[in-house]
């Protein structure tokens, strides 16, 4: 059976991921963490961010709605301006036309600037098989090069060397006699070894990231300034640019000049942006002709290539899914703004040639999908990636279709007995065990629940746990939720109807699974909060949102979700009833990713009329006929679980309700009752979900949540009572401190 | 009194690793001298009221001379008040490799022709570019890297940066 083959690569990738985490993990992350804050600081200090994003984004739409077009125009005015341009079908079409011209010039030797497409076109290989010097010049990719290692970082490519590694590396590769130390003596070694390759280099290979159709010009975007050597001191030059790095225009590089520096590293902006037009009028300067003057004006006839990459492309542009990956401008932030890449970098989370979250979409559609198949799984779909994003590429959902392509090219052969008889999805039966039981966690809830308390004794029995990890991947060291045997939907129906006279709205509350089933008393207290403040509430039985089998990349599943939601909820919208939700990824479903799922007017009408609990509670205390604050339960004063720990306040907010901006309701409710609120800003609290229960990934997850727990076991935060929002924060929460975690509603909660 | 982009141009200055100068076209000569590090090497200047004939430049360097010049002086195109970016074009005149090979760089900039963000530099630049010029490198302080484990000036390009901003030009 194909499941013991899966549980063979989920071991592999197991031992990868911890090797990482106990050796270069640390140094990526703090690498990459301070770009991640860098672009949170520029981004928030440049007005225009959003504009420019939005314009960045339109333009990168038009220009691969117009590729074939603009494709032409390319072709026309470079080889009008005297250089050639050569469309490569693949990767192996590309090497073969690029050693073509080395070999027309007898090059022996090539520099080369930083370019991940001749990464991905296995270039290096290639040309040293044929004996020909190569040269990388960006000081990151040397560094490599020497080592003989990968790129971790499709921006910053050694991200997971640290000054002492390189300075070991370097001083024992060059067998040095008075050993390099520090970042300045290294970086001058490097320049002056690296200055007399490119000086006596015949030919200089570079990347694009940009080409503009009107004129013909490449821009780079570098802070070094090797490749304007590398590009100016042979007479040679040739660019290796994937098709989709074509604007229309020179005047469209705007907004992306003004966003790649930050995007990728937080830097206000890059030291160089050279907008080169090949071939070049720079003079040709012999360096080894010492006394002849430099620029004589006898221009040496310059040659210039321009290779442009399909390898794919077409077909992703044809790919409804797959398409917004060519938008991707490789800055980076998707990897420095992602938790699970912080802590292993691009080694575990990346294939091929491409690392980070959008890798996910770049190696299915030039490598195929079998290079993703090992790290597809580690993006938890948190969504902090996409504001970081300067071309707004909904990165998660490109993780999901390929999960879900994943999913549908497994075995079919496989069919899973033990699992399938429980499982009332319609996904292919080769899905990974473990996949299917987190995607289906709805059944699963409903089953632990009516077989209450006896589901929890049993499954939280040793050999169970066992027998669990063994079949379904579902890590001993985790405590499983603990289902109720009465339902918040059980108890609502149950107890006497509160009496409102005179509401001021009426509301459903959305009983997503974990709070019907397992956190009944945040449910409790969140219907008496909206009661105290005048709302007439119901809490129907509704499905489950789909997030649990999203996450699992079952897609067709989701959307069967999606459409039971919409249509159970669909008559108490027509009655103006606002939907109140609890769980952060729950509401993010109903106002993102619903849209791919229900016709424009569901979508719209559940989207506009759904709202986070805190949210809600806040737009209730600002409204003119907003009265009952007094009744809910201040920092002095009891609430329904008792006085706090502290009246003092941690909050972790949940990484989907930044990304929907919600963060500030919780606080600005919380404060105006009296609390004092300490927030914590990490990007993630590691559990995301099912992610942390899958025993391949609990170290991860575990190392993932330090960050968060440190912020709270600091000084000014240790003696504060601990809230979250989400279901799987409180869950990690519980397992990183010795103090239990709870949802702020339950703090101001009054009782009944 | 001077444009506000002047002004801006200056404050952005201050916040990067460069130093910099307002000078009237008098003054030129006793500024650029007391920022050469010599060797220098440099490229003919296309402002009227300045030049560098009577400078310790080097105006028709040898290639030995690009490797061996500690300070390259060059013109500076339409600079961006908003990031504090100069804007090197390069033809026959080896602008280029001056701005890049020696250790430091002293750029000469008109004031009047200073523009407030990328777009409007990217204006002029694509009717020069129509026109044929084929190289222009928009500069934002020293080259630099972070490679290497730490920030350090210097890594492929100058070291330093030094701005002359003629006042009245
Ligand atoms: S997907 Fe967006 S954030 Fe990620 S590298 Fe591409 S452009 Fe940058």
């Amino acid at each position: 059976m194909s499941t013991e083959g899966s549980g063979d690569r989920d071991n592999d990738k197991a031992a990868r991921i911890r090797r990482l985490l106990e050796t270069t993990g640390s140094t990526v992350g703090e690498t990459v963490r301070p770009f991640n804050e860098g672009r949170y600081r520029r981004y928030e200090e440049m007005q225009e961010t959003e504009a420019y994003r939005t314009a960045a984004r339109e333009i990168k739409a038009d220009a691969i709605e117009r590729l074939p077009e603009l494709l032409e125009q390319v072709e026309e005015v470079v080889t009008e301006n005297g250089g050639t341009v050569y469309v490569a079908d693949d990767a192996a079409d590309a090497r073969h036309y690029i050693r073509g011209v080395l070999e027309e010039e007898n090059a022996e030797s090539v520099v080369k600037g930083k370019s991940m497409t001749t990464e991905e076109i296995k270039l290096n290989d290639d040309l040293k098989s044929t004996g020909v010097d190569v040269w990388e010049t960006d000081l990151a990719e040397f560094v490599l090069q020497i080592a003989e290692d990968e790129p971790s970082h499709i921006a910053s490519p050694a991200v997971h060397k640290s000054r002492e590694e390189i300075a070991s590396l370097f001083n024992n590769h060059f067998d040095l006699e008075d050993p390099l130390h520090t970042a300045e003596e290294l970086t001058a070694f490097a320049r002056e070894q690296l200055t007399d390759h490119i000086l006596g280099a015949d030919v200089g290979i570079t990347g694009a990231n940009f080409v503009t159709a009107d004129t013909g010009t490449l821009a780079l975007v570098t802070n070094e300034g090797n490749a304007r050597k590398s590009l100016t001191v042979p007479d040679t030059h040739i660019a290796v640019a994937g098709v989709e790095k074509i604007v229309p225009s020179i005047t469209d590089l705007s907004p992306f000049f003004n966003l790649i520096g930050p995007a990728g590293a937080g830097q206000d902006i890059t030291a160089y942006l050279s907008l080169l037009t090949p071939p070049l009028d720079e003079p040709v300067v012999h360096f080894d002709r010492p006394n002849e003057e430099a620029f004589d004006g006898s221009s040496d006839k310059r040659s210039f290539h321009l290779v442009l990459v399909d390898n794919g492309r077409f077909e992703m542009r044809n790919d409804e899914e797959l398409r917004e990956t060519l938008y991707c401008i490789r800055c980076g932030a998707c990897a420095n703004s992602c938790a699970n890449f912080q802590q292993v970098g691009g080694h575990a989370f990346g294939g091929e040639t491409y690392s980070g979250g959008i890798a996910t979409g770049w190696e299915a559609g030039v490598h195929g999908a079998d290079s993703v198949a090992e790290f597809n799984d580690l993006c938890t779909g948190c969504s902090r990636c996409v504001e970081a994003c300067p071309v707004n590429i909904d990165i998660p959902w490109i993780n999901t279709v390929v999960r879900d392509r994943l999913n549908h090219g497994a075995d079919p052969s496989a069919f899973d007995h033990l699992v399938s008889g429980l499982m009332p999805d319609d996904e292919s039966t080769g899905l990974d065990r473990s996949k299917r039981l987190f995607g289906n966690f709805e059944t699963l809830a409903t089953l632990g629940s009516l077989t209450a308390p006896l589901s929890n004794h049993v499954v939280n029995f040793d050999p169970a746990r066992t027998v669990l990890e063994r079949v379904a991947g579902i890590d001993s060291r985790r405590d499983l939720p603990r289902f109720r045997r009465e339902t918040l939907v059980d108890w609502f129906d149950a107890r006497e109807p509160a009496r409102i006279e005179d509401p001021i709205r009426e509301a459903i509350l959305y009983p997503d699974i974990y709070t019907n089933y397992v956190h009944v008393e945040r449910g409790k207290a969140a219907v008496r909060v909206l009661e105290a403040l005048r709302v007439r509430v119901r809490v129907p039985e509704v499905s489950s949102s789909g997030r649990a089998p999203l996450s699992q990349g079952m897609i067709e599943t989701t959307r069967e979700h999606a459409e039971s939601v919409s249509t159970e909820l669909e008559g108490h919208l027509e009655a103006s009833r606002d939907v109140v939700v609890i769980e952060p990824s729950d509401l993010a479903m109903f106002r993102g990713e619903y849209e791919r799922f229900l016709s424009a007017d569901a979508f719209e009408q559940l989207s506009e009329h759904s709202y986070e609990l805190f949210e809600y509670i806040f737009g209730l205390l600002e409204s003119d006929t907003g009265t009952g604050i007094e009744t809910l339960a201040g920092p002095s004063e009891e609430c329904a679980m008792g006085a706090p720990a502290s009246p003092d306040l941690a909050y972790h907010s949940h990484c989907q309700q930044r990304t929907l901006d919600l963060e500030a309701y919780t606080i600005a409710v919380l404060e105006r009752l009296g609390y004092d609120v300490i927030t914590s800003d990490v990007e993630c609290c590691g559990m995301a979900g099912s992610f942390g229960y899958k025993s391949e990934f609990y170290e991860l997850s575990m190392a993932v949540g330090e960050n968060l727990k440190e912020q709270f076991i600091a000084d000014e935060t240790t003696d504060r009572t601990v809230v979250a929002s989400g279901t799987s924060c409180l869950e990690q929460l519980d397992s990183l401190l010795e103090r239990s975690s709870t949802h702020p509603i339950q703090v101001i909660d009054p009782g009944s | 009194m001077m444009p506000a982009a002047v002004e801006t141009f200056e404050r952005s200055l201050e916040n990067l690793p460069v130093t910099f100068e307002r000078v009237k076209s008098g003054a030129f000569q006793s500024a650029v001298e007391s920022c050469i590090d010599p060797p220098a090497v440099g490229v003919p200047l296309p402002f009227d009221e300045v030049s560098l004939e009577e400078s310790p430049v080097t105006l028709d360097p040898t290639s030995e001379d690009i490797l061996e010049a500690r300070t390259g002086v060059t013109p500076g195109g339409p600079s961006i008040a908003e990031y504090g970016t100069i804007v090197v074009t390069s033809a026959f005149d080896g602008s280029g490799y001056t701005s890049l090979f020696p250790k430091t760089h002293v750029v000469v900039v008109a004031a009047s022709e200073i523009v407030e963000t990328i777009d409007d530099a990217l204006k002029i630049l694509v009717e020069e570019i129509d026109d044929g010029l084929t190289s222009a490198y928009l500069t934002t302080g020293p080259s630099a890297t972070a490679d290497m484990g730490a920030p350090v000036y210097g890594a492929h390009g100058p070291e330093s940066l030094h701005v002359i901003i003629l006042g009245d030009c």
